[in-house]
């Protein structure tokens, strides 16, 4: 019987993103039968446009900076879309794949992707501006699926 | 090692080369081979752990100026 997997990605900055999309595009390269629910932050990664994904160099000291950088300078507008944009190129120019071609490796691969209904419904996101094939549900469906895997994450 | 199929995973990073080769398998017939170029040297190990969980034996794994070369048969 095929190894299953249960991801929570529940954050929606660039470098949180990675993990639960690398892992489940792996495990079902591998095989896994895999599922990822994506809950608070974590919603963002399932929205058509992933412009909003983004990383901060705020309150994150152990990224490395090309100069060292005050917090206050940190802080400046549009920081945030410097740092995305210089992160970006640096994924492209070490091969690192993008965060919609895992993804798409994912639904090719048959990766579940369940949406946490609650969080939906809290923050108002208008279900039209996510990814096709998204399921709708809440903590007990994935504790259903949970369960039953050999591999449990909360990213 | 003769091959049918070739794939140069160059340049990619993880996990792309697995991504990859579980692509170029897809489409190849049991008992066909597949030959993969990577230059991630984190490749080595990943494509033995591709190859004991997905059961496609990995015939050889080898360095030849700087890239990796694996021969992978489909099961």
């Amino acid at each position: 019987m095929a190894k299953k997997m249960a991801i929570i990605a529940s954050k929606g900055t660039l470098d949180m993103a990675y993990p639960p999309f690398i892992l489940a595009s792996t495990a079902a390269a591998l095989g896994f039968e895999v599922q990822v629910f994506f809950t608070f932050y974590g919603l963002q990664l399932l929205r058509k446009d992933l412009s909003s994904v983004m990383i901060s160099p705020l309150a994150n000291p152990a990224m490395p900076m090309p100069v060292p950088m005050p917090v206050v300078v940190q802080m400046l507008p549009g920081m945030e879309s410097m740092a995305t944009m210089m992160m970006k190129q640096k994924l492209k120019k070490h091969g690192v794949a993008s965060l919609q071609e895992l993804r798409e490796v994912c639904i090719e691969a048959g990766v579940k992707f369940i949406a946490c209904q609650m969080t939906v419904d809290l923050f108002e996101f208008d279900k039209s501006e996510f990814i096709d094939g998204v399921e709708w549900g809440g903590a007990a469906m994935f504790l259903g699926f949970a369960g039953e895997t050999d591999i449990c994450l909360f990213v | 090692m003769n091959f049918d199929k070739e794939f140069d995973a160059s340049g990619l990073s993880c996990p792309l080369p697995i991504l990859k080769t579980k692509k170029a398998l897809a489409d190849m017939a049991s008992g066909q081979v597949l030959k993969l170029v990577a230059t991630d040297s984190g490749a080595i190990k990943d494509m033995q752990a591709f190859a004991d969980q997905t059961g496609n034996p990995l015939l050889s794994s080898a360095e030849e100026g700087g890239k990796y070369i694996f021969f992978m048969k489909k099961k």
